[in-house]
């Protein structure tokens, strides 16, 4: 064994998703090139969805909610069918409880992109690429925790994360902190300037419906929410100890006051916008800086100045290399990463290419448990396949703790072997081995052939003996996929 | 039923260890004990769950989020939420009580900070990398064998750390004909992360077809709703942990995990609906244990408390004094757990939130020597570092 030929199994599996057939060979003949081609200023792949764009899925929701607001007032309307529902749908479902058939139609949305991202890890010949989209998508986790975010998820990634991770954090962290399904997931889409002129208004008996509303429920008061404030500090940029204290967290919260989505009374705007009336006036400190009244530019100087925090660069490189490399990442890794990141100002390309530059993620021993939406991607794409249905692999990814678009919180899924180790998620594993072995598994020719195709030199003697000795090809492709090789990376 | 049962002669055919199993006489914990954590993530509403409607500052902090006339009475002060029905009616029993102003000693507002603290008992954040609950039961195994399960598909950091602890899930059982459980046993021979994990796992499952705790998934062949948050799900869940710790030379101790308190925006009815779900798994697991119930300590816990006043979008954003939920059938009897420091302005914490008047790791400490007879110094170095400043709050259980 060359050491090309072990750089060439740590390249397709440790820094991309796994291999498909053929790839290792592919990245044998020059590992760091082949990973350094697939970094591309324009961005990662986006993947397939119906088409839809996050505005047309908001306007498609707030048309919903309307229809059924009007369907309560007049009891005896039948219940409204969601925009764009099949008719099949409506023949099959013709007096379906409203909101059960909004959800449902908002789940087969989701469903397709789930579907979709799926596909392309599993197909794509750029891993790599992938890896350092799924990394962002994580960072900058949406969850599905509300009905009307499940539609967004999908295009949150397609629009924010994706088009940016290889160009400027900067770019890539006003996109993410400014779309509709951001705004929405962290609450920021309420929040209102508590001395703005509409809280003022309000305050004063103005009307119950307020602006920062698109939808019917009672009337409550406005005012602030932090949320949104909190995290982007916390989890976003300089991280918990990055020097901020609880009135920074407010400062800002107030900073972004104004930034919001369109509601009802605003035909003809879709998505985000800027409202000068909620906006909190005044100047604002934050973590030291003043920062003048400028409206919407107010929040943005915020951020921008966020991005080029040493803090942040420190915060967010330690996490790369954690994603790639290890669960306690070399000291030197991240400085590495650290020194690309500050030279560039943030050019995620640069710290891309320093990142397969460092030598110390190149070290032999895999330390990366894969989390399950990992292992079931790198299962396909050992296989050649891709999930042609989300039955099969949501069973799965449900029953490992990762469910689609479902991260638990805004920190995102857990990039440490210690929660997916449960005694309880490796007999899962151990059943998903089995079934996908028992689906494909007759139709591989030659078991200890796709073992050597899909670990390369990472292949130990133990497992090339036991898979061929194995009493059936499901068998052997179980065992191949419950290899302690393939359970890493 | 597609498979044959896997029996626990053809598991010890295939020569798989049973832990659980084969060591139903020698518990070192105190005969039948049995100690449940219930952790609530995202920083449960205190003044949600147990509100102190007879706090005069109550009505005017929390304006419309203050719960109404029917909420469910526990005293002059305190009323629980309706949402928790079956935790009321063991209030009235004298199996629960209500911990009203706890929080951990961590005090940066941020969810994994706090939990971090919550989960690792250390006195500071990112201090250590095991949970107290773990060592715990590293501590009481000295004397002789304790089991640990966590219940859920991800393992608690509670729960993580030297002394090996199982998890479950609702799944769709082992299929008995495999040889592949006993093949991979034999390639994970020397892996130290996934050799000692599978084989928990498969004694898990088998524990689970052996107790009845995998109710109908084992015997349609299908899954069960997987560690869902609904009511059912919860209730289902809370009833098949009961079955484990029922089970001879089951887990004694025990570990859940539920998600979705972070309630910013729109609070009363998304909270309404996650206190449904506790309130069905303490009531399934009330049930389920039977006249196990007794013998049982439950624990119901979050990483900090919220603002006391409401925020501008019908929530509350993350703050320090939550309410703790002591549950079980052989409380000692008494009111509230710990004082109740009052909402007036100059009682709350930085005039925003409801004052730490106890530290949890009193409490968790209290149950655990009062229970569990877990002794001090153990409590005071190693399950709970550099805590021997914290008194343990002894005779609530």
């Amino acid at each position: 064994m060359t050491q090309r030929e072990l750089d060439a199994a740590i390249a397709v599996t440790r820094f991309g998703l796994g291999a498909r057939p053929g790839e290792i060979d592919a990245a044998s003949k020059d590992p760091r090139g082949w990973l350094k081609a697939q970094i591309r200023r324009e961005g990662a792949d986006v993947f397939k969805t119906d088409g839809e764009t996050s505005s047309q899925r908001l306007a498609e929701f707030r048309e919903y909610r309307q229809e059924q607001a009007m369907a309560r007032q007049d009891k005896a309307a039948p219940p409204p069918i969601p925009p764009g529902a099949s008719m099949q749908m409506e023949a099959a479902k013709p007096a379906a409880d409203p909101v059960q058939t909004a959800r449902q139609f908002i789940r087969q949305n989701a469903a397709g992109d789930v579907l979709g991202r799926l596909q392309l890890a599993s197909e794509t010949d750029a891993g790599f690429r992938e890896r350092w989209a799924l990394f962002w998508a994580n960072h900058f986790t949406v969850s599905a925790n509300k009905v009307q975010l499940a539609g967004l998820v999908g295009p949150f990634e397609n629009e924010a994360i994706r088009p940016h991770v290889f160009g400027r954090f900067a770019d890539l962290l006003g996109a993410a902190e400014t779309h509709p399904a951001m705004l929405i997931y962290l609450d920021q889409a309420q929040s209102v300037g508590p001395n703005s002129r509409a809280a003022q208004f309000q305050r004063r008996g103005g009307p119950r419906r307020g602006l920062a509303r698109n939808d019917d429920q009672p009337r409550r008061t406005f005012g602030l929410n932090e949320n949104l404030a909190r995290e982007i500090l916390e989890l976003h940029t300089v991280g918990v100890d990055g020097g901020y204290a609880q009135a920074d967290v407010t400062e800002f919260a107030r900073a972004l006051t104004g930034l919001s989505i369109a509601g009802p009374r605003e035909p003809g705007v879709e998505g985000v916008v800027f409202r000068d009336a909620t906006h909190e006036p005044g100047e604002r400190t934050i973590m030291g800086v003043r920062y003048a009244q400028d409206g919407k530019a107010q929040a943005g100087a915020v951020l921008a100045d966020l991005a080029a925090k040493p803090q942040t660069a420190r915060f967010v490189c330690t996490k790369i290399a954690r994603h790639f490399v290890s669960d306690d990442p070399p000291p030197a890794l991240v400085a590495r990463l650290e020194k690309a990141w500050m030279a560039s100002h943030g050019d995620l390309d640069r710290v891309a290419e320093a990142l397969v530059d460092a030598p110390e993620a190149w070290a032999p021993r895999p330390a990366k448990l894969k989390t399950p939406y990992e292992y079931v991607v790198s299962s396909y794409r050992a296989l050649g396949q891709e999930p042609r249905g989300l039955g099969q692999v949501n069973a799965a990814l449900n029953g490992l703790g990762q469910r689609p678009f479902g991260a638990p919180s805004p920190k995102g899924w857990p990039d440490e072997a210690g929660p997916w180790a449960a005694s309880d998620a490796l007999v899962k594993r151990m059943q998903f081995a089995q079934q996908l072995g028992a689906v494909f598994g007759p139709k591989v020719q030659a078991p200890t052939e796709l073992a050597a195709q899909t670990l390369g030199a990472r292949l130990t003697p133990a497992v090339a003996i036991a898979i061929s000795r194995a009493e059936s090809r499901p068998e052997a492709v179980a065992l191949l996929l419950m290899s302690p090789e393939f359970q890493r990376r | 039923m597609t498979a044959p049962l896997l029996s626990r002669r053809a598991f010890a055919a295939a020569g798989l260890a049973l832990p659980f199993l084969a060591r139903v006489a020698e518990a070192a914990v105190p005969a039948g004990k049995k100690f449940v954590v219930v952790i609530c993530r995202g920083g449960m509403d205190g003044l949600s769950v147990a509100a102190p409607v007879g706090d005069p500052d109550y009505r005017p902090l929390r304006g419309g989020l203050a719960l109404g006339d029917d909420a469910l009475r526990l005293d002059g002060t305190f009323a629980l939420n309706p949402a928790l029905p079956a935790v009321h009616k063991l209030a009235l029993a004298g199996e629960a009580r209500i911990a009203p102003a706890v929080a951990t000693p961590d005090r940066a507002r941020s969810h994994f900070e706090a939990q971090d603290v919550l989960e690792t008992g250390a006195a500071g954040v990112y201090a250590t990398t095991s949970g107290w609950l773990n060592r715990a039961v590293q501590s009481m195994a000295a004397a002789g064998k304790v089991e640990a399960l966590s219940v859920g598909p991800t393992a608690p950091l509670i729960l993580r750390g030297p002394a090996p602890a199982g998890s479950w899930s609702p799944g769709r059982g082992v299929d008995a004909t495999s040889r592949l459980p006993t093949l991979l046993q034999d390639l994970y021979r020397d892996d130290p992360l996934l050799g000692p994990a599978l084989a928990r796992g498969l004694a898990t499952e088998t524990l689970a077809r052996e107790s009845g705790a995998a109710g109908d998934s084992v015997m349609g062949g299908q899954m069960r709703p997987a560690a869902g948050q609904g009511r059912e799900a919860a209730q289902a869940m809370g009833q098949s942990l009961a079955e484990f710790l029922k089970a001879p030379g089951g887990p004694q101790i025990a570990a859940v995990s539920l998600d979705g308190f972070d309630t910013h925006a729109n609070q009363a009815p998304l909270l309404s609906t996650r206190l449904a779900s506790l309130d069905a798994l303490l009531d399934g697991l009330h049930i389920g244990l039977g006249p196990a119930w007794k013998d049982t300590v439950v624990l119901v816990v979050t990483e900090f408390g919220r603002t006391a006043r409401a925020n501008g979008t019908g929530g509350t954003d993350h703050g320090t004094g939550s309410t703790a939920l002591v549950l079980g059938g052989g409380l000692k009897a008494g009111g509230i757990v710990g004082d109740w420091p009052t909402l007036t302005r100059q009682a709350l914490f930085e005039d925003r939130d409801v004052y730490p008047a106890l530290d949890l790791r009193a409490l968790e400490k209290g149950l655990l020597a009062d229970h569990l007879g877990v002794d001090r110094r153990a409590l005071d170095a190693t399950i709970f570092p550099d805590s021997a400043g914290v008194r343990p709050l002894l005779g609530v259980a």
